[in-house]
């Protein structure tokens, strides 16, 4: 190969300039919120409308999900209405593995923060996310075993029974045959917190405890920030990897995609798989943020709120996904208090927070009525949605 | 899984028969209790099948149109027309008749807006967008009711007496039950009729089983369409009025109702009309016989497992349904 082709060719695999600079942007931007954020907050007008460093980790949270969510949703096309179930699977996960849960057991592993000789299992956090991850895939392959044979609308129905189910299984789950395993409505608290203890502290600098830091709520914004990124970089590469255009080629045409030989039931099963992945990372995550696992948390408006972020920013675009997630959360968290409060201000007697999933409700029938592909839709799924697809069922037991 | 669900239901039948011998009473009473839960699930349940059999559409705000329809029921009985608890026998079944009507018809106009608005646009695109679609439409109209109604409960004054209508023993029915089954029943024949032997009702059967072809042999699909909205949001006026004769409802009654009312119609074969009776009233006596008996009852904090678990049961191990014929389709 001469020089001239090698050029060529560098020149062809090199990612173009535009493509990059805006995400690379928008992380830097993000990366340096917490030195910035006091500053805006104290601007006219635009101040009151700036998201807290607080609030910032529960919208990427939520966002994190709403990205887990779009591999089932947006990628593969499976319509999941209990994604629900998954967050409270990873966060009940950390409430067991990092509390005072089990205290006829005492068992510490990495903890920091907490008194050694207490009781109950206590592993360390980042140990307890990578377990609620795996434990929450696991769920997510029961619940996708035996119902992924079944049609999208039905599969829908199943997942919201799901859904439905477990919030209420934890919820009478104190008295398992006598056997106290989720602490019924009080819900499991205090959980621990995040942090690198002693050794790595002195050593590289890294933080104790997270609790019991001064900035408590930068530390917890850049580790959110952090598992945001690589939630979307996992989305990313596996949509681009041949599992991803397996899902793609699987959504637009289950029948020509069963023909090219694409095991169907198996590429369904790891895109629910995934999806409950990081849905569990971002749940024990935020149980650990919170301190608590409270059953009140996970009810079925938590999975059609996921689902309209998804469809807001674009069903199978991973940006638009974190544009919708990050507008929604914000609405949610306190973008519409603080909307409401303005219009009391303005006299006019109206709450949004009260009409909150009316409003996304409406957001949704909107969307799926004028603009389907989302703010930033996907140009795949674009076609998909504007020209229709052969959209009829495969016949059942070939698919097995 | 065929001797496994065999097992299962042995199981529940010695389960009864226990309880039957334990407590006689209590187990006729709560039979009657679920055989009005039943027929209230099972019009709601009707208007499930009803738009899945001709869209193959899961229509969520179904059980929202229901709460909303009962929370107009009871502004109607209370302010309209005043019924109280003293009025005479003909003047309170006068007033339920007129408030069927008024409510029936308000909300046959209200689905087919629905429809209208919401559904029709979709019908070429992917199943997906239109089922994402009502779940929407379940938000808005719940919080159409929260926003005129919002967060009380509601509930009418007893003019129909809860004292009992006949006893068997010491088994009795009251009156308010009574009336649920006495509507229920004509309202049924109505709309067996209606679907079978008028002309509309054959376009619908015919819409349903091939929407091309009906219309290339001149059916106006579009206004069949509309009209099986209309005889389910009938329906759903018709359960709403039941419902508050019995308890008390608020905005979001219709959501958890709703998905009792589906699973309800997927249990006896979703797009069977009778099907989803025998369903209905399935799930209205698992539920009446959870909540209500004594010896060895998981109780009603289990309630919902229970009743989502037979859905998923049911849709995993026989999707077409207790009465449903299995076809392509169906799985």
């Amino acid at each position: 190969m001469n020089g001239r082709a090698l050029i060529d060719r560098v020149r062809e695999n090199a990612l173009d300039w535009r493509t990059w600079i805006l995400p690379i942007g928008v992380i830097v931007l993000a990366v340096f919120y917490p030195s910035y954020v006091e500053t805006i907050q104290d601007s006219p007008v635009i101040g009151d409308f700036i998201p807290g460093l607080g609030s910032m980790v529960v919208m990427i949270v939520f966002t994190m999900m709403a990205v887990g969510l779009n591999i089932v949703v947006g990628y593969a096309g499976l319509l999941d209405l209990g994604y629900v179930a998954f967050y409270a699977a990873g966060a009940y996960m950390a409430a067991w593995l990092a509390s005072q849960q089990f205290e006829q057991w005492t068992f510490h592993f990495g903890s920091t923060g907490i008194s050694p000789t207490l009781s109950g299992i206590h592993l360390s956090i980042w140990i307890v996310l990578i377990l609620a991850g795996l434990f929450t895939m696991i769920v997510g392959v029961a619940i996708g075993l035996p119902t992924l044979r079944l049609r999208g609308d039905y599969l829908a129905i199943v997942t919201l029974g799901f859904g439905e189910i477990i919030p209420q299984f934890v919820r009478n789950g104190d008295n398992i045959f006598g056997f106290d395993l989720t602490h019924g409505t009080f819900g499991i608290s205090p959980i621990d917190s995040p942090g690198f203890g002693k050794t790595l502290n002195d050593s590289v600098g890294l933080p104790v405890n997270y609790q019991q830091s001064f900035d408590r709520a930068q530390l917890f914004y850049i580790t959110a920030l952090l598992l945001l990124l690589f939630t979307v970089f996992c989305s990313v590469r596996l949509r681009d990897s041949r599992l991803g255009r397996a899902w793609i080629a699987i959504r637009e045409d289950e029948t020509a995609a069963a023909a090219m030989g694409i095991p169907l039931m198996r590429t369904k099963t790891w895109s629910y798989a995934l999806g409950a992945f990081f849905g569990g990372i971002a749940g024990a995550f935020y149980a650990s943020f919170k301190s608590g696992a409270f059953p009140a948390d996970f009810y079925f408006n938590i999975s059609i709120f996921l689902l309209c972020m998804v469809i807001l920013g674009g069903m199978g675009s991973v940006w638009g996904v974190i544009v919708g997630g990050m507008v929604l959360g914000y609405l949610n968290v306190e973008g519409l208090a603080t909307i409401g409060s303005e219009l009391q201000e303005a006299g006019i007697n109206f709450e949004p927070t009260k009409y909150q999933f009316g409003i996304y409700g409406a957001i949704i029938v909107i969307m799926m009525l004028f603009r389907p592909t989302g703010l930033i839709g996907e140009r795949r799924h674009k076609r998909e949605l504007e020209e229709g697809v052969h959209d009829e069922p495969f016949i059942e037991g070939a698919s097995r | 899984v065929s001797a496994l669900g065999l097992a299962l239901v042995a199981l529940i039948v010695v389960w009864l028969v226990v309880n039957l011998f334990k407590t006689p009473t209590l187990f006729g009473n709560v039979f009657f209790i679920g055989l009005a839960t039943g027929a209230v699930y099972g019009l709601v349940a009707l208007g499930y099948t009803l738009v899945y059999g001709i869209l193959q559409l899961i229509n969520f705000a179904h059980g929202d149109v229901f709460a909303l329809s009962g929370l107009v029921a009871s502004s109607f009985i209370i302010s309209a027309i005043g019924l109280d608890t003293d009025d005479s026998v003909l003047v309170v079944i006068g007033g339920i008749f007129l408030t069927l009507i008024v409510v029936m018809a308000l909300f046959s106009l209200v689905n087919v807006t629905i429809e209208l608005v919401a559904y029709r646009r979709l019908r070429h695109a992917p199943r997906l967008a239109a089922l994402i679609t009502a779940v929407g439409m379940s938000f808005i109209v719940q919080n159409v009711g929260l926003g005129i109604y919002d967060v009380d409960f509601r509930s009418v004054p007893a003019f129909i007496p809860r004292t009992e209508a006949f006893s068997i023993g010491d088994v009795s029915l009251a009156w308010n039950k009574l009336v649920v089954i006495l509507i229920t029943i004509p309202v049924l024949a109505l709309l067996t009729w209606f679907v079978t032997s008028t002309r509309q009702g054959k376009a619908m059967r015919a819409v349903a089983q091939d929407r091309d072809a009906s219309a290339m042999m001149g059916i106006n699909v579009n206004r069949t369409i509309s009209v099986t909205f209309a005889l389910a949001g009938a329906l759903a006026g018709a359960a709403g009025i039941l419902y508050l004769l019995q308890f008390n409802m608020r905005y979001d009654t219709g959501f958890e109702l709703g998905l009792i009312a589906f699973t309800a119609a997927v249990l006896g074969g979703i797009g069977n009309l009778s099907g989803a009776v025998l369903g209905a009233l399935l799930i209205g006596f698992i539920q009446a016989f959870n909540e209500g008996l004594t010896w060895y009852t998981p109780g009603s904090d289990w309630t919902r497992t229970i009743v989502f678990g037979i859905l998923i049961s049911i849709l995993v191990f026989r999707p077409e349904g207790l009465l449903g014929e299995r076809t392509p389709e169906g799985g």
